[in-house]
């Protein structure tokens, strides 16, 4: 469960902005995360619910964008959308392909009062 | 927590251009960083710190039983006297693999995570501190048996090497594919076994060749040593040369 390492970084990161702002809450944070990132987002949720108590996060409301995949072909020069790390390129099948999008893992925002 | 190696979460002083935007108010605070900046930047210390000493540091994942430690056992045991090692181990629980490696004579740390099912450089950067690994060693970093978590974390290996035993499924890169996209080699152990399980070795090879391109593959077995030396070989020619006095 490295969902729970991930959210808890992510509290730690809103905590700092929070004691920056000099907030006590953080009403909203919109978070990134792509689709090839590894997340499961069952178990992050699990995760979030359970470690936000009595965090700046605890009440907050959750934006998650969720990039998709994209890779471009290094046989071919192809740019394809893809929804595995093991995708091919559609054009030429070749699995030699650079993955620039979708491997994200952010904080984008947060809002406090 | 510690001041060493400033992991305290009162610590996040960049970033101070955020913009601000104001809705009634409410206050939007550009962040945008990287969940994993404080992992990426401690293990950026350590690779720091082993690039200083000339130490090449290598990060064993796999499923639990693949292998990890009966590799390290024979690798210890076949090149003691032609390579300097270390080793971190780390278990949820227990120091069984920690004292394995031991009764080969090398120099080992424990790391147990207890609930945590992977390292992370923090764990990594403490552990050096009381290792004080030699310049110009070999470290080996044993990881949790999980073919998961331990993908995100980067400790500030040179090598990530994945290990895969026959016994499991061949379509084993294809279910993991982040382990097997973020190494840099792939060892395939246990072949002893191979006229006795299903496992289709080309196709787990061209599985994971799918999922990484660069990937290099070496299939060995840590019980009949079958294809150890060309592991050595590949380790070998990895550890970096050291700089000429004069
Ligand atoms: N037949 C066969 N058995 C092997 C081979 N290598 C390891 N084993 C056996 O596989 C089992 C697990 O090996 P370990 O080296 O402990 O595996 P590990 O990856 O360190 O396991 P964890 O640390 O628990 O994740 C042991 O019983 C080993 O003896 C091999 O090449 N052939
Ligand atoms: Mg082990
Ligand atoms: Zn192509
Ligand atoms: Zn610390």
């Amino acid at each position: 469960m490295h969902e729970l390492s991930i959210v808890m970084s992510i509290i730690e990161i809103a905590n700092g902005e929070a004691t920056k702002a000099n907030a006590v809450k953080i009403d909203e944070i919109e978070l990134e995360m792509g689709l090839l990132s590894g997340i499961e987002m069952s178990a992050f949720d699990f995760a979030w619910q359970e470690a936000v108590k009595s965090t700046v996060l605890e009440n907050a409301e959750r934006i998650i964008i969720r990039p998709g995949g994209k890779a471009v072909c290094l046989e071919c020069n192809n740019s394809f959308d893809l929804d595995s790390l093991y995708s091919p390129c559609p054009v030429c099948k070749s699995h030699f392909i650079n993955i620039i999008q979708g491997k994200e893992l952010r904080v984008k925002s947060v809002t406090v009062e | 927590m510690c001041a060493t190696c400033g992991c305290s979460s009162d610590q996040h002083h960049e970033h101070d251009d955020h913009h601000h935007h104001h809705h009634d108010q409410k206050t939007v605070i550009d962040v945008e960083r990287d969940i994993l900046h404080q992992n990426n930047l401690l293990a950026e210390r350590n690779r720091g710190y082993f690039d200083a000493k000339n130490i090449l540091c290598l990060n064993l994942v796999s499923s639990p039983g693949s292998g990890k430690t009966s590799l390290l056992e024979k690798t210890l045991t076949d090149l003691k006297g032609e390579l300097d090692f270390v080793v971190i181990e780390g278990d949820q629980q227990t120091t069984n693999d920690a004292d394995r490696i031991h009764a080969t004579g090398t120099k080992v740390t424990q790391i147990n995570t207890g609930k945590g099912c992977h390292l992370d450089s923090h764990m990594i950067f403490h552990a050096l501190q009381g290792l004080k690994p030699k310049e110009n060693s070999v470290l080996f970093i044993e990881n949790v048996g999980n073919l998961v978590c331990p993908a995100m974390f980067d400790l500030g290996e040179k090598e990530r090497v994945v290990i895969m035993s026959v016994t499991e499924g061949d379509d084993k890169p294809l279910k993991y594919p982040d382990m097997f996209h973020t190494s840099t080699l792939c060892i395939i152990n246990k072949t002893d076994l191979l006229p006795y399980v299903p496992f289709d070795i080309n196709k787990a090879k061209e599985n994971a060749k799918k999922v990484n391109h660069k990937l290099e593959i070496i299939e060995v077995s840590c019980t009949s040593g079958e294809g150890l030396s060309q592991w050595y070989d590949w380790l070998k020619s990895k550890v970096p040369v050291p700089e000429m006095v004069g």
